[in-house]
């Protein structure tokens, strides 16, 4: 088999997650004894190839046209479908990033072909792949394999895989420039200025201890209860999306794949059922722990400490016995 | 303007999920359902663009008889007309063929705007809406914030990773697929409920439809996920359960 994995950048700078997914086809490519190129895809993109190459693949593709400095789903379609017609990979592995939901779906529809997304593992059983990847929110996962014929596509979710864990070459792989050809009148969305929001008014990826809050929180109402536990924690108190969503905190405050990204030394969280797009934001926390009144809660799955209960008594019962246990 | 939203009916956020079988897909009897939360931003930003700029809304929803309550429910908060694709068996789909489904359907409505939302909260694919571009051959974009239409043209607001955001333009007609959050959800009023009676729901058969099922992959089965992590769960009164928690923070974890 030849796997290919299409690596992310943004104005030069690594998408973490190729890294990961670089170490998943590394993996799927020893155990399946393939062949593994890896790819990247923009404009002045040498130096990163270069870096690439210290890794141990077969080659890397490097292809590079003045239409995909900036990112379009048009350009990278297109020019993706070139370097497939001519590097006819079998499998093609993606890091799962907005970007990538943007466009890679769309590359393998224009080929007939399925995509499975959003994976968190795989496995090979009698010589066959099957993907691991999470329904309903994370309550259930799901095994998922390819129907009909190669190419393959796949993604795999931000912190499946290790990136530090990505093996170095024993000598640099060779780079292989790919050219494709691109007109201005096949790109039909123009990409128009990139920016942050207003400037953050608190940056909780330096907060040793979370105090965070999800939709069990109710009502706004709700919050000064979890704030008054966050200050006798010395916690900064952060939320999940549909609390930043509903303006009850401001989105400065959101841990998440549209968040923050944080690992705190504590993470507790109160009433966060736990969804995949927030687990990949906190998952990395030294210690988590999780109130939540539903025992099968996929926060669950990653607490150190859990308490299944209703956070309306135990906040209040947490707030008690710190406030007893303050020095006078 | 008319605008076509795709709305998926999943099983509500806080109902017990049981394992069907075989394990392909969850018991349907004794759970709720509810208007996948994402398609509810995305039908919200359709009324909105058709207040503004005039013209239609009509939904799109494929799923058994049950869907149809989800379509009523647009129906209520002023979407104009319903359109509820019938497959029993929906949840055997692969992403390409639910999309070429209900692309086959909106071929014929021609809309100048198709939405989204950007995933669905039951199997999560995340794929549809830029599969539905595809497939009818127009331009996209995903996981929007906001929307201006500008002389023919739209400019989106597009969410990327880590707080940052990008401006895209694009012609019409195009597909967009709505992030959670871009508005605030309406409720339907007493008056739009008895209006909804009146407004026309089309059911089609997605046999009827005439695409080809060739599966591009497969859900072989479905399980509660292994724990990554040795949960450690403390029990008692809320209030024992606290002091033991803090007890453990401090002492064991060391982190307080």
């Amino acid at each position: 088999m030849n796997i290919l994995v299409v690596t992310e950048q943004r104005q030069g700078k690594w998408n973490p997650v190729s890294l990961e997914t670089l170490s998943a086809a590394q993996q799927i490519a020893a155990q399946t004894q393939s062949k593994l190129a890896a790819l990247v895809i923009g404009q002045g993109l040498r130096p990163l190839a270069e870096e690439l190459a210290a890794y141990q693949t077969g080659e890397v593709l490097l292809v590079e046209h003045a239409l995909l400095e900036n990112y379009t789903p048009d350009g990278f379609t297109i020019a993706l479908s070139q370097v497939i017609a001519q590097a006819k990979p079998d499998l093609i592995l993606f890091p799962h990033t907005y970007q990538v939901r943007d466009f890679a779906p769309q590359l393998a529809a224009s080929l007939g072909k399925g995509m499975i997304g959003d994976c968190v593992g795989y496995r090979q059983e009698n010589s066959r792949l099957i993907f691991v990847r999470q329904m309903f929110q994370g309550k259930t996962a799901a095994d998922v394999s390819f129907a009909g014929t190669a190419p393959w596509f796949a993604s795999f979710q931000a912190g499946a895989f290790r990136g530090d864990q990505a093996a170095r070459g024993a000598s640099p792989a060779p780079i292989r420039a790919v050219s494709v050809e691109l007109q201005p009148r096949q790109i039909r969305t123009q990409p128009l200025e990139l920016f942050r929001e207003a400037k953050q008014a608190v940056d909780l990826t330096q907060a040793p201890l979370l105090v965070a809050i999800g939709r069990g929180i109710k009502a706004p109402e709700n919050i000064p209860m979890a704030e008054k536990l966050a200050k006798l924690l010395g916690a900064e108190l952060a939320a999940s999306r549909p609390i930043c969503d509903e303006g009850w905190l401001p989105m400065d405050r959101q841990i998440g794949s549209s968040g923050q990204t944080v690992a705190p030394k504590l993470y507790l969280a109160l009433g966060i059922s736990g969804a995949i797009q927030h687990v990949v934001g906190m998952k990395g926390s030294r210690t988590i722990a999780a109130i939540n009144k539903d025992p099968n809660a996929p926060i669950f799955e990653v607490a150190d400490y859990g308490i299944v209960g209703d956070i309306f008594e135990l906040i209040p019962a947490l707030i008690d016995e710190l406030e007893k246990s303050k020095p006078a | 303007m008319k605008i076509a939203v795709c709305i998926k009916q999943v099983p509500a956020k806080d109902a017990p999920l049981r394992i069907a079988d075989p394990p392909v897909w969850i018991r349907e009897t004794d759970i709720g359902f509810e208007m996948n939360e994402p398609d509810s931003f995305a039908l919200e930003e359709s009324l909105r663009l058709k207040e503004k700029h005039g013209g239609e809304v009509l939904v799109v929803s494929m799923g058994p008889e049950r869907a149809k309550q989800t379509i009523k429910e647009a129906l209520a908060k002023g979407a104009d007309r319903g359109i509820h694709v019938t497959d029993d068996k929906f949840f055997l789909l692969d992403p390409l063929t639910s999309a070429k489904s209900l692309a086959a359907v909106l071929r014929k409505e021609s809309p100048d705007l198709i939405f989204t939302g950007l995933q669905s909260d039951d199997h999560g694919f995340g794929q549809t809406g830029v599969l539905l571009a595809e497939l009818l051959g127009l331009p996209h974009a995903t996981i929007i914030m906001q929307i201006e239409v500008q002389e023919g043209r739209l400019k989106v607001k597009r969410e990327l990773e880590a707080g940052w955001f990008q401006w895209v333009g694009l012609p019409l007609p195009a597909v967009l697929t709505i992030q959670s959050g871009i508005n605030k959800v309406r409720y339907a009023s007493l008056k739009g409920i008895m209006a909804a009676k009146k407004k026309e729901i089309v059911t089609i058969s997605r046999d009827s439809l005439g695409v080809v099922q060739e599966p591009t992959e497969r859900i072989e089965r479905i399980y509660v996920p292994q724990k990554t992590k040795k949960t450690e769960f403390i029990t008692g009164s809320p209030k024992e359960a606290a002091a033991k928690l803090l007890e453990k923070l401090r002492h064991e974890a060391r982190v307080l």
